[in-house]
């Protein structure tokens, strides 16, 4: 009986994936600056209302500098897109607020109404795995077997997760599972062909 | 319970059910070959594997359902499948809790008289079993359905109501056999959660088949059944 490494309580675990793993593939590859618009329009804003908002719905486990949040903000207002007001009197470094153009609303209008591009994501690594270790005559089942592990030891972290009050962090992990649900039942597809991948792969 | 994907040790204490190299055909077909399986003490194990790799008979076999052609199967430290029918029944009957894929209510009888069966069987009066299933079906988030027989019931309280007769005995270990194959996602976790909830508060050990992997992601260990052997999943390289 082989011993699984120590690691982290499911919990926690399951957290770092959502905030680590699952944030880059998937938040993170949303446009900052097209969701900082998106909050502009449902009301002109303080970059750091705009901060607070984007780390409370979106910058999970990675929230925006302010250097980055001002400029893209002043990114937005050279390109037509959000417009700053004067600096008003008060606290902090910036009591600049903006304001969503035309521009900046059609662009989210846009935006909004296309399809995110459908990943191929983790697949490659897996394929190229299976093909490699079939190429060299080693076990790709065992591969197989211990990458079927690894899913569902995530899988459980995950849906220990999902015993958390915030509806945020459930729907996540629910994404979450879904694409590892997704990838377990390729790896059990090919699992069940792999003598088939062999005749075609070896020479 | 065991850590991870560790399994339970036979032999050692904290260990309630086991199977040692059960072999089982079917006329000739074989459909266990050897199988071998310990769980502990309050552990939720999920059996996985896909369609006729001997899955739902190896819980059979522990469950005293099947005897074994070969092999044996242990229970609470004494053997289970050289007993006799009536003494299986009884262990049944008073230790083990039942649920699966289709609920397996009886249509004549309303949600709370389903869930008393198992008292009721177990002697227990009328009176105090009708009372005991009402907590459960409330527990279960099923107040103000006492009353109603399983053809007035969606498939989701229907199948809340089995989990209920499953618990209401509060046994020592429960067999749960695809528990939502035959509902959506949403009613299914539901079914789940309650499952694993219960079972984590009562000290109840969970033996889960299923082919479905978000199901057994509930499950803090899982194993395959491939071609009518065991496997346990380990995550790390040789």
């Amino acid at each position: 009986m082989r011993h699984r490494p120590e690691r982290a309580a499911p919990e926690a675990a399951g957290r770092d994936y959502l905030l680590s793993v699952y944030y880059e593939r998937t938040v993170w590859a949303v446009s900052v600056p097209l969701t900082l618009l998106g909050l502009l329009e449902r009301e002109p804003s303080h970059g750091y209302d705009l901060k607070r908002d984007y780390d409370a719905y979106f910058g999970r486990g990675k929230p925006l500098s302010f250097g980055q949040l001002y400029a893209t903000l002043a990114r937005l207002d050279r390109d037509g897109k959000a417009i700053a007001g004067p600096a008003e009197p008060g606290g902090g470094p910036d009591r600049k607020r903006y304001v969503i153009t035309d521009a900046g609303t059609a662009d989210v209008e846009r935006w909004l109404s296309e399809p995110a591009p459908p990943e191929p994501g983790l697949h490659s690594v897996l394929f190229t795995k299976v093909v490699l270790a079939v190429m060299l005559g080693r076990s790709a089942g065992r591969f197989l077997d211990i990458q079927r592990a690894a899913h569902l030891q995530r899988m459980h972290e995950l849906t220990e997760l999902k015993r958390s009050d915030n509806m945020a962090d459930v729907l996540l992990a629910d994404h979450g599972l879904y694409h590892l649900e997704a990838d377990l039942r390729w790896i059990d597809h090919t699992a069940a062909r792999l003598d088939l991948l062999t005749q075609a792969v070896r020479r | 319970m065991s850590a991870g994907n560790q399994p339970a040790v036979a032999g050692q204490p904290g260990v309630i059910i086991e199977a040692r190299g059960v072999v089982k055909s079917f006329g000739q077909t074989p459909a266990l070959r050897g199988a071998t399986l310990s769980t502990a003490q309050g552990e939720i194990l999920a059996v996985m594997g896909p369609s006729g790799s001997g899955k739902s008979t190896l819980l059979h076999c522990l469950a005293g359902i099947l005897t074994p052609d070969e092999g044996e199967v242990w229970f609470a430290g004494g053997r289970l499948d050289t007993r006799s029918e009536g003494e299986r029944s009884a262990l049944r009957r008073d230790r083990f809790g039942f649920v699966f894929q289709s609920g397996q209510l009886v249509p004549e009888l309303t949600a709370e008289e389903n869930v008393a069966l198992p008292l009721l069987w177990s002697g227990t009066r009328r009176g105090p079993a009708l009372a005991q299933a009402r907590q459960w079906l409330g527990r279960l988030g099923l107040d103000g359905l006492e009353r109603r027989r399983s053809g007035e019931l969606s498939g989701g309280q229907a199948q809340r109501v089995a989990l209920a007769r499953g618990l209401v005995a509060r046994p020592d270990i429960i067999f749960a056999d695809e528990p939502t194959g035959s509902l959506d996602s949403v009613a299914g976790e539901h079914v789940m959660n309650l499952l694993t909830d219960a079972a984590r508060q009562e000290g109840t050990t969970v033996i889960l088949v299923t082919h479905e992997a978000r199901v057994a992601a509930y499950a803090s260990r899982q194993v395959i059944v491939r071609d009518g052997t065991v496997s346990t999943l380990t995550g790390v390289a040789p």
